[in-house]
């Protein structure tokens, strides 16, 4: 390309922005690909994470199209294990663990705090390239056969008996944990280490609080994976017997060690989200949360405890009764800091002043929809109960609540309430609110029946079901009707936030308005996120009248709405 | 735990399995606490951000509500409760656990033997049976399971009962069933290609049908007997003594050592039980009796998994006649019930997941899972 | 830095004219607190990791106690004790670059002392290498396959001990070992660039920061093999009797 040609592009990609911004500080694929912005980077995760959600969405289409008939007659049991295998792989590997973390965690932790960027900008970027690798690695051992063990890879089936391509997939995994630990490593220093001149640990807002204890577990627990995975592989390649009882090995030291991190890896996906929750309670009702130091310690507590229940996932996998009550004990304490946190989010709402706007939705979607999945996580606990359903429907039932219901919501708030932030440009509210009510409808009608279907029997990983049981496929069928609407539904948002990029209309500075850092700057921020580094007065969410919490620093007054910011015409000498 | 009285409930409730065992109502009874608390605090959750959503909705887009800072009275309320209501559960959940798991001595004793993709069952009596397992209504029968391959899950809807099978080594697990009819088994540990074929029925049968059923059975040996053909053969009798009061041999005397504490070289002792014979057989040096040298070899590869269990078969029924443990003659109590089928008749196959519905109305006791023949790829062991 | 009294001007301040202050902090302080907090966290995360193998060794040791010993005893201890004082000898080495560059001795004499931890690194990998060829030798490459004990080897095996169990030792040693020396030989390749840094001068009292935080590393393998070292070569095996 001639340069003449790139800077008319480049001309013609800066004009779409009134500002001097991250989008058009540079431009080219180039920019995109080498930058250290965590603005840029949280884009660039943004796009990712859609791709494996999309991909695990439609494996999630495949499961429900099959279980529209007892008979397994779309596909084979073979080809339906893989499905399934993928659809859990894909979405808790590549999109629940980096989604929150990766896009909104990387874009607003530095904003929050004050800072030009994340502590080492440079690794962020390698957390990047270091998921994609990962991503795709996985990805590609899907498309060259796939995988058949169930997302737990439960040994001695992957190790001695799944011809699939089980290593592949596996060392996608390890590499991905990488990328895992590296974004939590920037987590924790950055909190500890960039914090702006009066913003106190107390001050932080509570997103950063629940970041921080997520990158703790990303830091603790990632690892433990990644050496079960390799493990794993050497079994697999070597055969050296660890796993293996034929060899003095013990296959349910494998379950240990895998839900030693995957179980505190669902509070990867879950904190996160009550991260956002909290901003956007906080955000659309005006008020500071209620109880501000409960709601964050209990993140804290969330992930420390969270390390001290993996047992419940083995409550009838030969574990001894007295092990099993330890950790069932535990893992009834572990639930309270997760009811306070909802307690304290109604609570918020009292004498508020509650916007009806889309975000808001999500949190009122979110708190209903994660009561029931933590409601039910507490009959999993109760292990005479357990007993009957583990490994049924109502586990798979319980675990999208918390984790569609929980992480989704929260995730699909979060993006409503910093998308402006994020692009500069408004969606439109009308079709995101039409959105998020078929995407609650749809999610209770695909996943409601699997409750009913779990505790009348139904195991999971089932690709056929008696036929002599009428119910069974009724159910099946009302959460595959559901399971359409979901999906429309997501689709809705997908058309929408890409229109808006272009035809959106411009958004303010503050648009809600927040009382976070992030609102204190322009929309989208510049490169280095503040015109001049902010200090903090204030407490975390001190709500004052809007004039009182504009962009902080000279020459960048608010803009106004409607396309024209004729404040911000002059800025574009301020170009680095 | 008999001590301890656990609620039940025998009403049917919506959407559930029939309740076929005695734990069944135990655990729809701690169902239908958990679902009333959860609707409870949901319905009070939700009301509660309806009302404010409609009472506190913005009127003013300027509108600047007063900060509330929070309530330790009520932060505390909101954590102590809960971890209180939290703990009835603990406790209702613990003690059916407890119960479920504790296997009761005076037991019909089945042996169970899984693998890709079928349940293979052996009674004391030496009947086999493949993805059907007859018992009669009113016993407790338990079972002592293995399987040869992957890990699998025995778990049976009606009962409310489920428990993982894990290669090398012996689970168990028991129930009394409650009713007469046709119940369905799930493997319910994902266990491969075949895995929502590995299924079948249990029969619970009035025990007069069970013993007649019992008879039918072609001349079967016994599991004792089986395996003491094997303790001959395999040249065990060369250092185990059989006979009561004989002299001892290399290794200790097997009479009568079943159910006893076993002096182990080194410090302490074990019950001799299943599990102890299976890992002496394989594993000979992870505990070895006291006083006896360290010189049995191994048998690791050398016995399948059911003739592993028939040798303990055999070691059981060493013992004085009326103590050998669990020879109660199964079905001495009966319990008069309605004998409603769990299955409707029509329902007629002996795999209930056959992934096609060919094999319909061929009912063929003995026969393997229906294999999906196309996809044969996971029938083996990797080299 | 949140003491600070007033805002900021954007940018960067007098001491920001330094090289190797990033664009994203506002002085070397804050860079340096950065940079040893990550070592910190990054540790925390090694230990987590080495973590998984160290509960397999364990858990397999309670179970094959027997064969855990016997196996034990055809590694050899006065090589392992050797190559334990080798790399103490780096650490202190290591200890003592850093040490240089804090106190701002001459270039020669900071990569003096890191060329001396790179040579016992390597010195370290090499008997490494020799001891792994004798295992080779021996036939005790814990592969499926390639698991061929001498047959003097076997004579010796304690009655009632399979042959999978000596394999599990030999896996685990492999693994633990080999894992620590592939942590080596990472800190190896970084070491040289951070030389190469120190012979062009880069290090100076006020920035120091990857020569302090290369020598956690260093540290931290050194400690992941003061562990390894007594539960693989000494536990139960050359002192009871008959060794």
């Amino acid at each position: 390309m001639s340069t003449n040609t790139t800077a008319a592009a480049g001309r013609e990609w800066r004009s779409r922005f009134p500002t001097v911004n991250y989008l058009n500080a540079d431009y080219g694929i180039k920019s995109w690909l080498l930058t250290k912005d965590h603005k840029r980077i949280a884009i660039l995760y943004l796009i990712s994470v859609t791709f494996f959600f999309a991909i695990g969405g439609a494996y999630a289409a495949a499961i429900r199209l099959e279980l529209l008939t007892p008979m397994g007659d779309l596909m084979q049991s073979a080809t339906y294990n893989k499905v399934f295998t993928h659809h859990g792989i894909m979405m808790v590997f590549f999109f629940l663990i980096p989604a929150i973390p990766g896009v909104l965690g990387n874009f607003l932790i530095p904003l929050m705090i004050g800072a030009k960027d994340m502590a080492f900008p440079k690794i962020n970027l390698l957390s990047w390239y270091v998921f994609m690798a990962g991503g795709l690695l996985t990805f590609s051992a899907l498309l060259f056969g796939g995988v058949d063990t169930g997302w737990t890879f439960y040994v001695p089936y992957s190790t001695n008996f799944s011809n699939t391509y089980v290593t592949l997939a596996g060392l996608g995994i390890f590499i991905n944990g990488f990328s895992s630990i590296l974004t939590g490593l920037n987590f924790i220093v950055t909190t500890h280490t960039m914090r702006a001149p009066g913003m106190t640990w107390f001050r932080l807002p509570l997103f950063v609080w629940s970041q921080y204890a997520t990158a703790l577990i990303m830091i603790l627990g990632t690892p433990v994976i990644a050496i079960t995975v390799l493990l794993l592989a050497l079994e697999r390649l070597a055969h050296v017997g660890i796993f293996d009882p034929a060899l003095g090995g013990d296959p349910v030291l494998f379950q240990h060690m895998f839900w030693f991190y995957s179980h505190p890896a669902v509070y990867i996906m879950i904190l996160p989200s009550m991260a956002v929750i909290s901003e956007l309670v906080a955000t659309h009702t005006r008020k500071p949360v209620f109880g501000y130091s409960f709601v964050a310690f209990s993140s804290l507590a969330i992930a420390v405890f969270g390390f001290l229940v993996w047992g419940h996932h083995l409550f009838v996998s030969s574990q001894s009764v007295y092990a099993g009550m330890i950790f069932s004990l535990i893992s009834f304490v572990v639930a309270i800091p997760s009811a306070v946190k909802v307690f304290n989010w109604t609570a918020t709402m009292y004498k508020g002043s509650i916007s009806y706007d889309t975000p808001m939705l999500y949190v009122f979607a979110f708190i209903g929809l994660f009561m029931i999945g933590g409601m039910t996580g507490m009959f999993l606990a109760a292990l005479g109960f357990d007993i009957h359903v583990h490994d049924t429907y109502f586990v798979v039932a319980h675990f999208h609540y918390v984790m569609v219901g929980g992480t989704v919501m929260g995730y699909m708030g979060g993006l409503h309430n910093w998308w402006p932030k994020m692009t500069g440009r408004m969606y439109p509210e009308g079709w995101a609110r039409f959105a998020a009510l078929i995407i609650f409808v749809g999610f209770n009608l695909t996943f409601f029946p699997q409750f009913l279907l779990g505790y009348m029997g139904m195991p999971r990983r089932y690709h056929a079901y008696p036929a002599g049981e009428p119910m069974w496929q009724v159910l099946h069928v009302m959460s595959t009707g559901g399971a359409t609407v979901l999906g429309i539904g997501l689709l809705i948002p997908a058309v929408y936030f890409i229109w808006s990029m272009r035809y959106g209309r411009f958004a303010p500075a503050n648009p809600w308005p927040g009382t976070g850092l992030e609102w204190r700057t322009a929309s989208p921020p510049p490169t280095e996120n503040f015109l001049v580094t902010p200090v903090v007065t204030w407490e975390a969410y001190e709500y004052r009248p809007i004039e009182e919490m504009q962009v902080i620093g000279p020459g960048a007054p608010d803009q106004t709405v409607g396309g024209q910011h004729p404040a911000n015409r002059g800025v574009e000498t301020e170009e680095r | 735990m008999q001590s301890i009285p656990i609620p039940n409930v025998s009403l049917p409730v919506p959407f559930s399995p029939e309740q076929a065992s005695t734990f069944a109502p135990h655990v729809d009874a701690l169902y239908v606490y958990l679902v009333t608390l959860t609707a409870f605090l949901t319905l009070a959750v939700s009301a509660a951000i309806v009302f404010f959503a409609v009472k506190y909705r913005r009127r003013q887009p300027d509108e600047l509500p007063r900060p509330i800072a929070g309530s330790m009275v009520l932060e505390l309320t909101w954590t102590i409760i809960p971890l209180m209501v939290a703990m009835t559960i603990f406790i209702w959940g613990a003690s059916i656990y407890f119960k479920a798991y504790r296997a009761p001595q005076q037991a019909m004793e089945v042996y169970v033997v899984a693998k890709q993709w079928m349940w293979k069952f052996q009674h004391q009596t030496g009947q086999r049976e493949i993805n059907e397992l007859h018992i009669p209504v009113g016993a407790r029968v338990k079972l002592t399971m293995t399987t040869e391959d992957v890990i699998h899950s025995f778990y049976v809807p009606a009962f409310r009962i489920k428990q993982d099978v894990v290669p090398g080594r012996y689970l168990q697990t028991w129930f009394e069933a409650t009713k007469t009819g046709k119940f369905y088994l799930f493997c319910a540990e994902y266990c491969g290609t075949n895995h929502s074929g590995m299924g079948g029925y249990i029969y619970v049968m009035e025990p007069a049908a069970y013993q007649q059923w019992l008879a039918g059975g072609s001349g079967a040996e016994s599991a004792a007997s089986q395996g003491q053909k094997l303790f001959q053969q395999r040249g065990c009798a060369s250092c185990h003594q059989v006979e009561a009061g004989g002299q001892q041999g290399r290794g200790p005397t097997l009479y009568g050592i079943f159910g006893r504490q076993q002096q182990i070289e080194g410090d302490g002792a074990v019950t001799v039980d299943e599990s102890y014979i299976r890992e002496s057989i394989l594993n000979p040096q992870a505990k070895t009796a006291a006083g006896f040298q360290n010189i049995m070899p191994t048998f690791q590869g050398q016995l399948s998994e059911e003739q592993i269990l028939q040798l303990v078969a055999y070691v059981r029924s060493l013992a004085p006649a009326g103590q050998q443990p669990g020879a109660a003659a199964a079905g001495t109590q009966t319990t008069s019930g309605p004998t409603t089928g769990g299955v409707p008749p029509s329902q007629q196959r002996s795999n209930p997941l056959a992934p096609t519905g060919e094999r319909q109305g061929s009912p063929a006791p003995q026969a393997p899972p229906a294999g999906n023949t196309g996809t044969t790829g996971n029938a083996n062991r990797r080299p | 830095m949140a003491t600070h009294a007033e805002a900021v001007e954007h940018g960067h301040g007098p001491e920001a004219a330094h090289e190797a202050l990033a664009h994203h902090f506002d002085n070397l302080e804050q860079q340096r607190e950065a940079g040893a907090l990550g070592m910190w966290v990054f540790i925390a995360q090694e230990v987590m990791f080495f973590g998984g193998l160290f509960l397999a060794y364990l858990i397999y040791r309670m179970k094959y106690p027997i064969a855990f010993q016997a196996a034990s005893n055809h590694l050899n201890w006065r090589i392992g004790t050797f190559n334990t004082a080798v790399l103490i000898t780096s650490s202190l080495t290591m200890a003592l670059a850093v040490w240089a560059t804090q106190v701002g001795k001459s270039r020669k004499v900071q990569v003096g002392f890191m060329a001396a931890t790179l040579l016992l690194g390597f010195v370290f990998l090499g008997v490494k290498a020799y001891e792994y060829r004798e295992k080779y030798v021996d036939g005790l490459i814990p592969i499926a396959g390639w698991f061929n004990p001498k047959p003097e080897i076997l004579a010796h095996l304690p009655h009632g001990i399979t042959v999978g169990q000596y394999q599990m030792f030999f896996w685990l040693y492999f693994a633990m070992t080999g894992l620590h020396a592939l942590h080596m030989i990472i800190g190896a390749c970084i070491l040289l660039p951070i030389m190469w840094m120190a012979w062009r001068g880069r290090f100076s009292p006020e920035y120091h920061g990857p020569v302090e935080n290369f020598g956690l590393y260093w540290h931290f393998v050194d400690i992941i093999w003061i562990f390894l070292f007594p539960l693989l070569y000494l536990l139960g095996a050359h002192f009871s009797a008959g060794h």
